[in-house]
Parts: structure tokens; C-alpha cells; sequence
């Protein structure tokens, strides 16, 4: 996957948090990357580590209460490197967030307009009118109707969408090369979640960005990602393109995931549920592939001891070797890929 | 927004009438007579039944309810059967050196109080945060006469810095020298009202700067790229400061309470000393106007917190 136009490049991130006094990966050894022009999406039950990942890269984490190792090289950066001054060079200017909770992740007491030219105070030096009609101009690309009303409101004036589509001004507004967007559509409903998934592949379009995209909804997965890459408790299972995850979806994990979602050919069926729970941090196994527990049927000598990846076809590879003989219990006997 | 003041204007309407009844049956309710005490023990109590008559004392309860609020209404509050004078007069002599205290306890109050509680909440768990909420649990847990005593007795009688009592000294001539000395005076009974008074202010200050400083709203300036100060200054801080706004027209009122004990201990002529004076000559006219005026003071205080309210917090704003 490593090609010239990788200009995010995650290699070997962990990312561990104190609980009582001692830290505990939320992300272990986690290696991506991300080109222009793409939409990585990273996918996983809630508490696999996904979020984490994505406050890792824009370094939101209190550097007193977290551990991060590995290196996060971005266009030649590595950001883990940078201090908090460095860092605010890169966000909002050269890498834009958004953020999963439109109601609360608007300052009540600011304008909308104040809350997005703010971005540009400190990354351009436009005037004051010349930020004005660059909020006017993102408010229209972000498909608010009356762009002009809605700079002067508060955010407890608009509904969840328009305070949605507002994030997304203020994560564009300075043209970054990669948006992260965590979980961009969950508050949304689903009317909604197609508008704001529209607009966020418009405006990848316009500025060849790439984005990352966090979500726990394969169905949002499926109608926008390049490329996928599926999390499990910290780390990556399976990544690969959009038609290799869905069409051949090779680890167990995967496949639960896909078999628990709702399809038009098996609304006959009750849905399949993946037993158990994900690890919390301090349960996490030190070895040992991570998801066995949640597949007790398979023998323990399917595992690996040290899960590794392995490709399985060009840029598509998966983490340990059990998926070779996985079969779901109602399916035993049956031929499997 | 004038309408939403106007509509909270009309509702004390009603809260004064219920305030002023209770204010008049309790006072009434009070055992004693203004008489007893003030006059020639060996007098006949034939006299003082007498005086009682002609008072209005004997009156059925509704009847001098009834006379009291006309004469509220002609700006008459009765006269002191202490000082035999008008209580309007008292007042008017006493109310700007209450006010004046007050207001300069919690001016400094919130010069002390603020940045102490920004600053503990920056520093959450840290050693200057524990010093300020040792400091302020301390001045909580000590009883406010308590420290006045103190206070007077250190830097009033040993170190002989500030005047004991008193608003004003007898031989103050000139305007500059009158304020100066009014000041003077106001300065160590404000100075230790502040100093022990910012408990409220520093803990809500710093429990809604916690909250801030992890809420969703700051993340994102800080994925916006906004340096750390500037967060402080634009995100956390006024954010922050909303409970304490609203806060900020019953702390006044809290004030004025609290000057009952200032200046019982600092023998300081206002309100709060003439109302315990009051009280102890029975004397009911003053004290009925008193405790009136507290009681409109501090309706006036909460509709006052609600306006700042709706100033500075755009969710409340009514247009």
C-alpha cells in the first residue's frame, strides 16, 4: 500500500491511558495510510479504539494522563513529535476534525460565524470582510440554506444537521489535506446522515483531501469508503479496499460484523449477534488473538500466539491465521473461501 | 428582552404583598411592647395601655395592616418609638453606608474570588489548586463574627492600622477628606468580607472550569488549532462564568445580609445595626420597614441575576 501519494502515514501508534496509576493501550501497534483523494474508513464495535486513534493523530490527548508511542508522519511531519504550539500549526489548518456530537461540540455562547472564522484567525490572514465571505461562502457549500441568517445565530437555534453541517465549515475552512471525521452521521438520522455524507464527498472532490472516516455504520462504510479498515480492541484486524472487506471478508471479526447487519436477502432471519463484549483496557489479553473469546468454538491451535498480519491479497490483509478455517456454527460443514 | 423584564417585574407584584403581610404578622407576633422598656418602671400601666390605644396597638390585626400599607403608599413608613423620628429618616441615613460596604465587599470579593477559581481549575489536582480550596474551606468553616472579632482586635487594637468603629471620623472636613475617610473606614470590614466571603465564587468557578476545560465544545477549539490561552480567554472563561453571573444579584442581597454582623462588630451606622438595634427595643415600625426593604432588595437581586442571565447567555434571550 505504500505508494508515492501516502501523505499520512501512521506507523506502529499506541496510544495507552492511566487508570489508577498505570496505563493501558487503548491502541496498540496501529499502522495506516492515508492518500489524497481517498476515504479511509475505520470501523469497529464502540470501545475498539477508534476514537482514540483519531485524537492520537490531531493530539488532543492531556500528555500527563496518556503514553503515545510510535510515529505519525504527515506530509514529512511527524506530528507526535511536535509541541503544542507545532501541533496547532497542523490543526484546523492542515488537518480538519468533525466531530460525532453536533449539540455539544459548538460553544453555546459564540455566533456561528464567530465559531468559524475563528479558524482562520489563526491560520490565514484574510480581513475581517474577506473571512466573512468565506464563512458565507462554506455555510453555502455545506448546504445551509439561508448562509446568512445562520452566521448570526447561536447554536441552540439550529437543528442537529445545520449544527453538523457547521463542524464541517469549520473543518473545511482552511482547505485541509486530511479531515478526520468521527462518526460524522450516529446523532443524525438517517434523511440526514445521506446530506452530510454528500457533502463531505463534495467537498473531497473539490479539495482532494483525504478523510478519514470513523463510523460504527457499515452502511455509511459501504456507500462512501475506498478503503476500510476494521478495529478490533486496539488494534487492526483486516484492512483492505471497500469491495475486498465487503465482498470476501476474510477475518472472523468481519465477518460477524457484516453477518449482524441488516440485509434486503435475510430479513427472514433473526439478525446474528456477536457474543460477549469487548475488552476493557485493563482486560485486554496480552497475547493470544483478541476476539477468540468471542468465537468459542473455534480451537485454540487456529490462533496464532502473536496474531500477525497477513496479506491476502494485494492491500488487503488480516490479522492472525483463524480466518482460514473459520466457519459461523450454523454453517459447519458448509465450504468456506 | 425589555418585555421579559417588564413580565419578571409584574410577577413581584404579588411576592411583595405576600412579603409584606408576613413581614408585618410576624413582627406582630413578636412578644413584648415598645414601651415597657423605655419608659419609668414605676410608671402606671394604666399609662402604657393608654399609649398602646392612641398607637393603634389594639387594633384587630388586618385593621393595622391595613393603616400601615396606606402609609407605605404615602412613602410613610411610621415613626421609631426608639428615636422618635420618622423611619425614613433612619433609613435614609443609614442605606448609602450599607450600600457603600457592599458594594466595595463584592467588588473585592470578585477581585479575590475570580482568578482564584479560574486558576484552581486550570491547575485541577495540582498543589496551587489544593492551597486555594484548603484556603477557602477554611474561611467557610470559620464563623464570619468570629473572624471580624479577630480581624479588630489584630489590625484595629494591636496594630492600631484601621478605625474599630464607626463610618466615619468626627473631624473629617472637606469632600476629599470625607470620602477619604469614609473609605478608611469601609477598608478592613471589606477587606476581611471578601477574603472570607469567596468560597461560593471560587468553588462553582472552579468546578465549571473543570467542566469546561473537558468539554466537547473546547475540544474542538483545540482542533481548530486555538493555543491554549486564547481557549482560557474565549472558550473556558466565559463559559465558566455563567453560574457566577447568575450568582452575582443574590450575592449582592447576601451582602446586605451580612452586613448585619459587620456592622453590629464594627459599631458601622447602617442598616444591619439599626435593624438589630430594632430588635431589641421591639421597636416595629423599623423593623417592618427593614425587613421590607431586605425582602425587596433581595426580589430585586434574583431579577437582577435573571437579567445578567439573559445578557450574557444567548439561550435565555427572549426577543
Amino acid at each position: 500500500m505504500k505508494t508515492a501519494s501516502n501523505f499520512l502515514d501512521i506507523k506502529d501508534v499506541s496510544t495507552a491511558f492511566k487508570i489508577n496509576g498505570h496505563y493501558y493501550d487503548a491502541i496498540s501497534h496501529i499502522n495506516l495510510q492515508v492518500q489524497h483523494d481517498e476515504i479511509l474508513a475505520i470501523v469497529g464495535e464502540s470501545g475498539c479504539g477508534k476514537s482514540t486513534l483519531a485524537t492520537t493523530i490531531m493530539g488532543l490527548h492531556d500528555p500527563a494522563e496518556t503514553k503515545i508511542s510510535g510515529s505519525v508522519d504527515f506530509e514529512g511531519t511527524d506530528l507526535l513529535g511536535l509541541d503544542e504550539d507545532g501541533y496547532n500549526q497542523f490543526r484546523g489548518a492542515k488537518i480538519g476534525m468533525i466531530f460525532q456530537d453536533p449539540l455539544s461540540a459548538l460553544n453555546p455562547l459564540k455566533r456561528i460565524e464567530d465559531q468559524i472564522s475563528e479558524v482562520m484567525d489563526y491560520h490565514t490572514s484574510l480581513s475581517k470582510s474577506a473571512k466573512h465571505d468565506r464563512v458565507i461562502e462554506l455555510l453555502n457549500e455545506v448546504g445551509i440554506v439561508n448562509p446568512e441568517r445562520t452566521a448570526h445565530q447561536y447554536p441552540h437555534e439550529l437543528s442537529g444537521g445545520m449544527r453538523q453541517r457547521v463542524i464541517i465549515a469549520i473543518a473545511i475552512a482552511c482547505k485541509p489535506d486530511l479531515i478526520i471525521a468521527d462518526e460524522p452521521t450516529t446523532a443524525l438520522d438517517v434523511t440526514i446522515q445521506a446530506q452530510i455524507l454528500d457533502v463531505l464527498r463534495d467537498i473531497q472532490h473539490e479539495n482532494h483531501a483525504g478523510i478519514i472516516l470513523i463510523t460504527h455504520d457499515l452502511g455509511v462504510v459501504a456507500e462512501t469508503a475506498d478503503r476500510v479498515a476494521v478495529m478490533y480492541a486496539g488494534q487492526i484486524v483486516e484492512q483492505g479496499t471497500a469491495e475486498q472487506i465487503f465482498n470476501s471478508p476474510k477475518h472472523p471479526y468481519t465477518r460477524s460484523l457484516l453477518r449482524s447487519m441488516p440485509q434486503r436477502d435475510n430479513e427472514n432471519d433473526d439478525l446474528y449477534v456477536i457474543q460477549g463484549n469487548v475488552p476493557s483496557l485493563q482486560k485486554m489479553p496480552s497475547k493470544g488473538d483478541r476476539f477468540a473469546p468471542r468465537i468459542p468454538w473455534v480451537p485454540a491451535s487456529a490462533h496464532e500466539e502473536h496474531p500477525e498480519m497477513h496479506e491476502v491479497a494485494p492491500g488487503h490483509e488480516v490479522r492472525c491465521t483463524c480466518y482460514k478455517d473459520f466457519e459461523f456454527p450454523d454453517e459447519k460443514g458448509s465450504v468456506m473461501a | 428582552m425589555w418585555k421579559t423584564i417588564l413580565r419578571r417585574f409584574l410577577i413581584m407584584i404579588p411576592e411583595v404583598i405576600i412579603l409584606s403581610l408576613l413581614v408585618f404578622l410576624l413582627a406582630k407576633a413578636m412578644p413584648g411592647d415598645p414601651f415597657t422598656g423605655s419608659i419609668n418602671p414605676k410608671a402606671d400601666p394604666q399609662q402604657i395601655k393608654h399609649l398602646m390605644r392612641i398607637n393603634g396597638l389594639y387594633d384587630p390585626w388586618y385593621q393595622q395592616y391595613w393603616n400601615w400599607v396606606v402609609h407605605l403608599f404615602h412613602g410613610n413608613l411610621g415613626n421609631s418609638y426608639q428615636y422618635q423620628e420618622p423611619v425614613t429618616r433612619l433609613i435614609e441615613g443609614r442605606a448609602g453606608n450599607t450600600l457603600w460596604l457592599a458594594l466595595f465587599t463584592m467588588i473585592l470579593t470578585y477581585i479575590f474570588a475570580l482568578p482564584m477559581g479560574v486558576f484552581a481549575g486550570r491547575h485541577e489536582g495540582k498543589l496551587p489548586d489544593t492551597i486555594i480550596r484548603v484556603y477557602t474551606y477554611v474561611t467557610y468553616c470559620i464563623p464570619f463574627f468570629v473572624i471580624l472579632v479577630i480581624g479588630i482586635w489584630i489590625f484595629g487594637y494591636v496594630l492600631g492600622w484601621f478605625p474599630t468603629t464607626g463610618s466615619i471620623s468626627s473631624d473629617a472636613t472637606g469632600w476629599l477628606h470625607t470620602v477619604g475617610s469614609r473609605f478608611y473606614h469601609i477598608l478592613l470590614p471589606g477587606l476581611l468580607g471578601a477574603l472570607f466571603g469567596t468560597v461560593n465564587i471560587v468553588q462553582y468557578l472552579r468546578s465549571e472550569v473543570i467542566d469546561a476545560k473537558h468539554s466537547d465544545y473546547v475540544r474542538t477549539a483545540r482542533s481548530k488549532g486555538v493555543p491554549n490561552r486564547d481557549i482560557y480567554l474565549h472558550h473556558i472563561f466565559r463559559n465558566s462564568l455563567l453560574p457566577i453571573a447568575a450568582f452575582a444579584g443574590y450575592s449582592i442581597t447576601g451582602l446586605l445580609n451580612g452586613s448585619i454582623f459587620t456592622e453590629t462588630v464594627f459599631s458601622y451606622p447602617g442598616m444591619g445595626l439599626l435593624f438589630v438595634n430594632s430588635i431589641s427595643y421591639r421597636d416595629y415600625t423599623v423593623i417592618t420597614a427593614l425587613v421590607l426593604i431586605y425582602g425587596i432588595l433581595n426580589l430585586l437581586g434574583t431579577l437582577l441575576s435573571d437579567i445578567i442571565l439573559s445578557i450574557v447567555d444567548p439561550r435565555i434571550r427572549i426577543e
